[in-house]
C-alpha cells in the first residue's frame, strides 16, 4: 500500500472543529486518484496529513510504510523527499531561474554543502534539465520564473517535484490559478507521469468535468468526512448530491 | 442606520458636539502655551536674532574666497570619514543579519528570543550614535576607532528592524515548497527566504551607509577624527576660509554618496 488511513481524525480547538473525521483510505502504488469536495471539506488537510505537514490528532496514517504520527525528524525528511508536492499558487521563487526552482527539489537528496551552497553537481543537472525538458520547457532553464507565463510555471513545480523521483505526487488545486486550457496541459503531465513511471498520483480537483476526464478513482470529502471512495463510473447524481449540496452550515471546517 | 442627533442644542453649526468643541480648542490653547513656555526657556528673542545678524554677516564674508590650497588634506581626511562610514556599516550588516533572522515571526518560534531581540532592536535605536561614542571612547580611547564601533551597535537597531520587516513580508509559498521537499531549517532559509529578502537587504544596507556618511561627519566634530575633526580644528583658529573649503566639500560628499547610493538601490530592487 501506498497510503493507509485508519479512522484519520484532524482536530482543532482541542476538538471541537474537526477538519478530518475518522477517514480511512487505502491507496494502492500506481493509482490516480482525485479528491473532490466543497473548499473546506478537508480535501487540503487530507493532503498534508500524507506528507507529514499536518499530524494527525487521532487514527493511523501509513505512508510509503512510515507511520506518519510518530516520525523521527531523519523519517520526515525521507517521507517528504519521497513525495512531490504541487501547489496551487506554484510556490517558486520568482527572482530564481526555473533550474535553480528545479534543483530544489534535489534538497534531501544531497549533502548539505551542496544544497547550501547551490553546487548541486552534474548528476542532479542532469535530472533537472530532463525534467524541464519532459514538462516542454527545454531551453528555458536560465530563464527567470517570474518571466514565465503561469502555465510554464506549474510546468517548472512539476519538474521540481519530479527531480524528487517520488514514489506519489499530490497537487492542491493545481489549476487553479490557470486558464481551462492551461489545466488540461498540467493534468496532461500529471496523468503521464502516472501512466509510464507508475507514480501514485492525487489531485485536489474543484473541477468535476476534470476529474471525470483524468481519475480513474475518486474520494470525496464533506466536512471532514470521506463520503465517497470509489470508481470515477460509480459517482451517481445521487452521491454528488451527498458531496456538493448546500445546506446553512456548509461553510465545514478548516481547510 | 444613521443615527439621528436629536439634542439640537448641544450641537454647533458644524455638526460637532459644543463639548467637542471646547475640549478641542482647550487642547490647542495648552499646546499653544506649551509652546510659548519651550520658547522662553530656550531664550528664543527675534531682536536677539537681529542683533546678531552683523556677525553672520561678517562670519560668511570673512569665510569667502574659500581657501583651496587645503584641498589634499580635506580629501585625505574625507576618505577616512568615508571609510569610518563604510567599515561601521559592514560591521552592522553582518551583526543585523542572525539578529534580522531572530526577530522575524516566521523565523523564531521561540517567544523569548524574539522579544529580547525586538527590545535590543528598539533600545539601540533610541540611543544615538553620539552616546554611543562617549561610551567607546571611555573603553578603547580617542580616534576613529571608537567612532566606528559606536556607529556600527547603532545602525544594528536600524538595519536588524528593517532585515526583520524584510524576512516577515516574503510569500510564505516556497517556504512550504522546500519543507515539503524535505529540506531542513538551514536549506530553505538558504532557497525560500533569502532569494526574496537579499535584493532588500542589499538597498537597507546603502541607505544605512548613506545615512553613516553624514553621522561620520557628525563624530568627526566630537573627536572621532575625519572630515568634521577637521572642521572642528579650523573654527578653534579662526581659519574661515579653510572652513568654507571643508563646509563645500562635505556638502560635495553628502550629495555624492546619496546620488551613487540612490541609484545603486533602484537597480537591485
Amino acid at each position: 500500500m501506498a497510503i493507509i488511513a485508519r479512522n484519520l481524525s484532524k482536530s482543532f480547538d482541542g476538538g471541537r472543529t474537526f477538519a478530518l473525521k475518522d477517514v480511512n483510505v487505502e491507496v494502492t502504488p500506481g493509482e490516480f486518484i482525485a479528491v473532490i469536495g466543497l473548499s473546506g471539506a478537508g480535501k487540503s488537510t487530507f493532503l498534508r496529513a500524507i506528507n507529514g505537514v499536518n499530524v494527525p490528532t487521532a487514527g493511523h496514517m501509513e505512508v510509503l510504510g512510515l507511520s506518519v504520527e510518530k516520525l523521527t525528524r531523519k523519517e520526515l525528511v525521507t517521507l517528504r523527499s519521497r513525495i512531490g508536492f504541487i501547489f496551487q499558487q506554484f510556490n517558486l521563487v520568482k527572482s530564481l531561474t526555473a533550474i535553480q526552482n528545479v534543483l530544489v527539489g534535489r534538497v534531501a537528496y544531497v549533502p548539505r554543502w551542496r544544497s547550501l551552497t547551490g553546487m548541486w553537481g552534474d548528476e542532479n543537472l542532469k535530472l533537472a534539465k530532463e525534467a524541464l525538458d519532459s514538462v516542454g520547457l527545454s531551453g528555458r532553464y536560465a530563464e527567470k520564473v517570474r518571466n514565465l507565463s503561469g502555465g510554464q510555471q506549474q510546468r517548472v513545480a512539476i519538474a521540481r517535484a519530479m527531480v524528487q523521483q517520488p514514489q506519489i505526487i499530490m497537487a492542491d488545486e493545481p489549476m487553479a490559478s490557470l486558464d481551462p486550457k492551461l489545466s488540461e496541459v498540467v493534468l496532461d503531465i500529471l496523468s503521464k507521469i502516472n501512466r509510464d513511471k507508475g507514480i501514485t498520483v492525487l489531485v485536489n480537483i474543484h473541477v468535476l468535468s476534470l476529474a471525470r476526464k483524468y481519475a480513474q478513482r475518486v474520494i470525496a470529502f464533506r466536512k471532514g468526512h470521506l463520503v465517497f471512495d470509489g470508481p470515477m463510473s460509480a459517482l451517481s447524481e445521487e452521491e454528488l448530491e451527498k458531496i456538493y449540496h448546500l445546506d446553512e452550515n456548509n461553510t465545514g471546517s478548516n481547510a | 442606520m444613521v443615527k439621528v442627533e436629536k439634542k439640537i442644542p448641544v450641537v454647533a453649526v458644524d455638526g460637532s458636539r459644543v463639548m467637542d468643541k471646547v475640549a478641542r480648542s482647550a487642547f490647542w490653547i495648552v499646546v499653544l502655551y506649551l509652546t510659548y513656555l519651550s520658547a522662553q526657556a530656550v531664550e528664543f528673542s527675534l531682536p536677539r536674532l537681529h542683533a546678531g545678524l552683523p556677525y553672520m554677516a561678517d562670519f560668511l564674508s570673512r569665510m569667502f574666497p574659500p581657501n583651496f590650497e587645503i584641498l589634499p588634506k580635506v580629501w585625505e581626511e574625507t576618505v577616512l570619514t568615508i571609510e569610518l562610514a563604510w567599515v561601521s556599516t559592514i560591521i552592522a550588516a553582518v551583526l543585523s543579519l542572525p539578529v534580522g533572522f531572530m526577530a522575524a515571526a516566521n523565523i523564531t518560534e521561540s517567544k523569548f528570543i524574539r522579544g529580547f531581540t525586538i527590545f535590543f532592536l528598539n533600545a539601540d535605536r533610541a540611543i544615538d550614535s553620539l552616546i554611543l561614542a562617549l561610551f567607546f571612547v571611555s573603553a578603547v580611547g580617542l580616534g576613529p576607532f571608537p567612532g566606528t564601533l559606536a556607529l556600527a551597535i547603532h545602525s544594528v537597531g536600524m538595519l536588524g528592524k528593517l532585515f526583520a520587516d524584510a524576512i516577515e513580508a516574503i510569500d510564505p509559498g516556497p517556504v512550504e515548497a522546500l519543507r515539503s521537499a524535505g529540506a531542513g531549517r538551514l536549506a530553505t532559509i538558504r532557497w525560500a527566504v533569502w532569494p526574496q529578502v537579499a535584493p532588500h537587504f542589499v538597498s537597507y544596507f546603502l541607505f544605512r551607509f548613506e545615512l553613516n556618511v553624514r553621522v561620520a561627519v557628525v563624530l568627526g566634530l566630537v573627536g572621532a577624527g575625519g572630515i568634521g575633526f577637521l572642521l572642528t580644528q579650523y573654527m578653534r583658529l579662526f581659519q574661515y576660509e579653510k572652513v568654507c573649503t571643508v563646509i563645500l566639500v562635505i556638502l560635495a560628499l553628502v550629495m555624492t554618496v546619496d546620488f551613487i547610493s540612490s541609484k545603486l538601490r533602484r537597480s537591485v530592487l
